[in-house]
């Protein structure tokens, strides 16, 4: 335990030993500053990049924005590798609009504005266009349970969609490493083998016609969350002067985009695009989505958070032992096919948004929901379910190898 | 002593959406300095207004919650023990929010 006397004036930073510490890093327990963490926290993501050989030159690269943190760190620091490190990748943004009123469309105000400001082409795909229902809709018809199984599904294939409209070689996501460790307890608590085996793998889907990827697998949320705020002191007298600048400035209603605009031009450093993220928190920290309160994945989240604060490694150590497991040869794994009725990816004759979206347009938005005994009055799905009930119990249930 | 109290990450919902806070607070009775725990304890009882479990777990913030005080990070400055000065500035972020 520390037990600190007085404020940490003294304490040094342990890498430069000039500056004082800001902050304790969740990885490595070393107490940094603020200029040695920005350093690190972006060559670390590098390395990642370079040793897991994510990308070549000259792909077409979409990043998955959402306007949330993640995903604005993520296209920040993607962009800014880009140029410092030579990658000759062609950046897009790609966002997609679920039709939340009052949460999805002030995020992609935000996105919008990093189209802007990094100059990335934007792309917007949205629920309505694609499946001819906003999540608005759907909520409406079947609450706020399973709602989120809708999203999710939905999401999914809309952003391969969006990625296909792109013509990009690859997408990549913000998850990082909370959301990984968590994702793989989610997939042990539902006895998911499939998800289990690929869920740790840092690109995804390399069979599929865009496979994915996560630089962001081994850093903390801690961290992102933390970063916008590091760049801040950087540049703090250029923000004072930009802030002089704008608030002279008649139009309020843009306020912030000009604050961001005038700060970039005051300075010559490149970095000062980060300002914009600081100042973007005000709108991207507060995006939490209105019907997410009931999702299974926020009680996987909070034991997370409890265990990491007995113990920060326990999130790399949960990914590592989820990148350990070994799936039986002999286990049978669903058989990746195409759906008959839009060519998606898919383990069943249809795939899952259009079994969802079946139900939606019939009105028994309860189809493909759950277990097969929610079912039992559908006839149709009393069949499909009969084959999966049985392939479910053909399936040996796999003996795990460490 | 004066403070100016910083929610962030979905925080500042639970006190009537509003994100800075400048406040008033003078250490308890027979103490010299005001520490973190106490400040919790004061936040608590006066700003939040809902859900007081989405910020607070046993008698510190709930894990997943980041506390600066001064742009640094609490647990360089011993956590529930930190001393507050006159004009400190103190940030809680939720990290607890979708990406």
């Amino acid at each position: 335990m520390d037990i600190v006397e007085t404020k940490p004036k003294g304490r040094l930073c342990s890498i430069c030993n000039q500056n004082r510490a800001a902050l304790k890093r969740p990885k490595t327990l070393e107490q940094i500053c603020k200029d040695c963490f920005y350093e690190v926290f972006e060559e670390e993501i590098h390395r990642v990049i370079v040793d897991n050989q994510l990308f070549k030159s000259g792909e077409r690269i979409a990043i998955g924005a959402s306007g949330g943190k993640d995903s604005t760190v993520l296209a920040y620091v993607m962009s800014e590798l880009n140029h410092r490190h030579n990658y000759g990748l062609d950046l897009f943004l790609l966002s997609v609009d679920e039709g939340i009123t009052g949460y999805r469309d002030d995020s992609l105000e935000t996105v919008k504005r990093n189209e802007i400001q990094y100059g990335l082409a934007l792309k917007v795909v949205s629920y309505k266009e694609l499946y001819g229902w906003t999540m608005d809709e759907i909520v409406k018809l079947i609450g706020l349970k399973n709602n989120c199984t809708f999203c999710g599904v939905f999401r999914r294939q809309a952003l391969d969609r969006g990625a296909a409209l792109l013509k990009v070689d690859k997408l990549v996501t913000g998850h990082n490493a909370d959301d990984i460790a968590e994702t793989v307890l989610l997939n042990i608590l539902r006895g998911d083998i499939a998800r289990l085996s690929r869920c740790t793998s840092i690109t995804t889907g390399e069979d599929g016609p865009i496979p994915r990827c996560k630089p962001f697998k081994y850093t903390y949320e801690k961290e992102i969350v933390i970063y916008p705020f590091c760049c801040i002191m950087v540049f703090i007298s250029c923000l004072f002067f930009s802030a002089l600048l704008v608030f002279s400035l008649p139009h309020k209603p843009c306020y912030l985009f000009d604050f961001i605009f005038y700060a970039y031009i005051t300075s010559e450093n490149l970095n000062l695009l980060f300002t914009y993220a600081y100042f973007k928190r005000l709108d991207y920290f507060s995006t939490e989505c209105i019907y997410s309160p009931n999702a299974y994945r926020g009680f996987a989240r909070e034991f997370i958070k409890d265990l990491e604060r007995i113990r920060p490694r326990a999130i790399l150590d949960i990914i590592k032992s989820g990148e350990d497991f070994r799936i039986s040869m002999y286990t049978k794994m669903p058989e990746q096919s195409n759906c008959e009725r839009c060519g998606y990816i898919s383990s069943q004759k249809w795939c899952k948004a259009c079994v969802l979206l079946e139900g939606l347009n019939r009105g028994l938005p309860k189809l493909g929901i759950g277990r097969s005994r929610d079912l039992n009055n559908e006839q149709n799905k009393i069949i499909k379910q009969g084959n999966e009930t049985r392939s479910i119990q053909s399936k040996q249930c796999g003996t795990l190898d460490f | 002593m004066q403070l100016t109290l910083e929610f962030g990450g979905g925080l500042e919902l639970l006190c009537d959406s509003v994100k800075i806070h400048q406040v008033n607070v003078d250490p308890q009775d027979g103490e010299k300095k005001l520490t973190m725990k106490q400040l919790l304890g004061w936040v608590r009882s006066n700003l939040i207004k809902e859900r007081p479990e989405m910020f607070m777990k046993g008698d510190s913030v709930r894990p997943g919650v980041l506390v600066l005080v001064n742009d640094c990070d609490w647990e360089l400055s011993g956590q529930l023990d930190t001393t507050l000065d006159e004009k400190d500035v103190v940030v809680f972020i939720s990290t607890l929010h979708g990406g």
